[in-house]
């Protein structure tokens, strides 16, 4: 139904249900025997009876005009509205009017009450009902006798785990969780290339569960994705053991109910899990990425479904990973990074930021292959003991990252093919200097977790760079 | 009540459906595209295959894809459709 347009003149919108209402009939008398004065009901028909009303019976008038409060005073000129006042009072009543000696014997002032289109028990359904139309996707009714996620499995649209049926009611409420136009399109989804709108991320946002307040933090992710610097194409179609790794920070984590203490990178927090599954249904369904079809991963992992965390930047003694690439603190973000499920890290002695260092150097060797070098970036997530152990020495971010690379370079020849018995390695004469593991940029620090543990996680990464993947950082867009 | 009808979660793309070439009946006198996706160790698959395609009187021309880890730049796919009857591609190591 299109906005129904409002007659000329003064317009007022009232309930039987509102004791304000029944207190201003004498007005809207006193109103309609001047001329011009159209009244709509919202419940009642036969409310006030003089002056006589039109019913609203579907609420089509009162929800396209926004009507909040009853009664509300609206001034119609040339077909538009030019102004609104609601509750009684009589002075502004009689300023907006024009009028004056409205309702003598009356209280000054009498607040308003709710509209019959805002009662939470009937909005989603007046949302679909009045709003539904500005849906682009096709309708699909379910059969009677069909159960609704069945169909959504037997249709190949859940990632394995049941999806909550996209309603135009869950999504038309999905989309209140932000302020961009359902149809603007967000991106091109790999790896066919498809279109994608606010409208269909917010499909995949209610089917993965996510409430209405993650749906920016989604957009910024299938934003992130979905270009030639991460090359989301690339990701599907390894067959290495890789998903899109969402790494959050900012106030907004918080905002939105994510995880960064106890099992910051595990299940139970239903903003980590559902954002990072959402995106995957994303490329699963708009995009056309399937396992077995273009996604040929060997093993696959676990982090296929849902890899998505928060930082603790609140307590962080070394900032963010999105500070690392240059977002100001305090500004919520995404990093998405192409990565392998976490692998844990032991060391539970060491109390120097050498002996550490030392520790976590060893197993970033060892990531991927340890005669494997250059090829690969990581994230390193430091736990809270951890990082203690640094932040006590007066280790920032980048002394923790310099210590680390000037541990992480080994003698060329005993990367070569064939070096130590393995054939696996570097080609044989590439160099006869030490090499890093990691280029540059390519090592990453991120902090979270539970306050117990000394303990650490590795992120190890995919084929980097220009010929892999770039991780991405994007500010979250509301 | 709208709980029986859902949005379709897909695309909603169609599809244009393009019938493929018949195949070649021989190979003698077609040029015969080789395509490097530059994974290890594909050029001695691609050396030999080559070194095949000559026996039979097929004329070669190599390729090579800047890196495995993405799709073919589309220059490169529209040079190896203008250029060659036939395409063979090195997947992997």
């Amino acid at each position: 139904m299109s906005k129904p347009s409002l007659p000329e003149g003064l317009v007022v919108v009232v309930k039987r249900d509102c004791e304000t209402c029944q207190t201003v009939v004498p007005v809207l008398r006193q109103l309609a025997a001047m001329g011009d004065l159209t009244v709509y009901t919202q419940d009642d028909p036969s409310f006030p009876g003089d002056p006589a009303a039109i019913h609203d019976a579907d609420l089509g008038v009162s929800w396209h005009h926004e009507i909040e409060t009853v009664p509300t005073l609206i001034k119609v000129v040339a077909g538009v509205e030019v102004d609104r006042t609601f509750g009684w009072s009589r002075t502004a009543w009689e300023e907006f009017t024009g009028v004056s000696g409205l309702g003598d014997g009356l209280p000054p002032m009498r607040p308003g009450c709710g509209s019959k289109s805002v009662d939470p028990d009937l909005v989603d359904e007046l949302n679909v009902r009045h709003g539904g139309s500005i849906l682009q996707s096709r309708r699909i009714e379910v059969a009677d006798a069909e159960d609704e996620i069945e169909m959504m499995f037997t249709r190949g649209w859940t990632d394995g785990l049941p999806v909550v049926p996209p309603t135009e009611q869950r999504v038309l409420k999905m989309l209140s969780g932000t302020t961009r136009a359902p149809d603007e399109v967000v991106a091109t989804v790999p790896p066919d290339l498809v279109d994608i709108t606010v409208e269909k991320v917010a499909i995949s946002a209610v089917m993965a569960g996510c409430l209405p307040e993650y749906l920016p933090w989604v957009l910024t992710a299938v934003e992130a994705v979905c270009n030639d610097e991460f090359n989301m194409h690339g990701l599907l179609a390894t067959t290495m053991p890789v998903a899109p790794v969402l790494i959050c920070s900012g106030p907004g984590t918080r905002a939105i109910g994510m995880n960064s203490g106890i099992n910051a990178l595990g299940q139970g927090s239903r903003a980590n899990a559902t954002i990072g599954r959402a995106l995957q249904l994303i490329v699963r369904n708009v995009g056309g990425g399937r396992p077995g079809e273009v996604d040929r991963a060997c093993h696959g992992s676990p982090a296929k479904l849902s890899f998505c965390f928060a930082e603790n930047d609140a307590e962080s003694p070394i900032g963010t990973l999105a500070g690392q690439h240059g977002v100001a603190a305090g500004v919520d973000a995404i990093t998405v990074f192409a990565g392998e499920g976490p692998r844990g890290m032991v060391d539970q002695l060491s109390r120097t930021p050498e002996s550490l260092a030392n520790s976590l150097a060893a197993q970033l060797q060892a990531m991927h292959h340890h005669k494997l070098v250059l090829g690969f970036d990581a994230i390193l997530v430091l736990s809270p003991e951890h990082a203690r152990v640094f932040a006590e020495a007066g280790w920032e971010r980048d002394r923790i990252l310099f210590e680390l690379h000037m541990r992480l370079t080994t003698p060329a020849p005993e990367l070569e093919r064939g070096a130590g018995g393995i054939s696996e390695g570097i080609p044989v004469g590439m160099s006869t200097a030490s090499l890093p593991k990691f280029r540059p940029d390519g090592l990453m620090l991120a902090y979270t977790g539970g306050g117990a543990g000394l303990f650490s996680s590795i992120i190890p990464g995919w084929v980097n760079g220009e010929m892999g993947s770039k991780p991405v950082t994007r500010e979250v867009r509301y | 009540m709208s709980t029986r009808t859902i949005l379709d979660p897909t695309g909603e793309r169609t599809v244009a459906e393009r019938a493929r070439l018949a195949r070649p009946a021989a190979l003698e006198g077609l040029t015969v595209g080789l395509l490097d996706i530059s994974k290890p160790r594909g050029d001695i698959f691609l050396n030999r295959i080559e070194q095949r395609l000559n026996e039979v009187g097929a004329s070669v021309k190599r390729y090579k894809k800047p890196t495995f880890a993405k799709p073919a730049p589309i220059d490169l796919r529209h040079e190896i459709a203008t250029e060659c009857q036939v395409v063979i591609e090195a997947l992997a190591d």
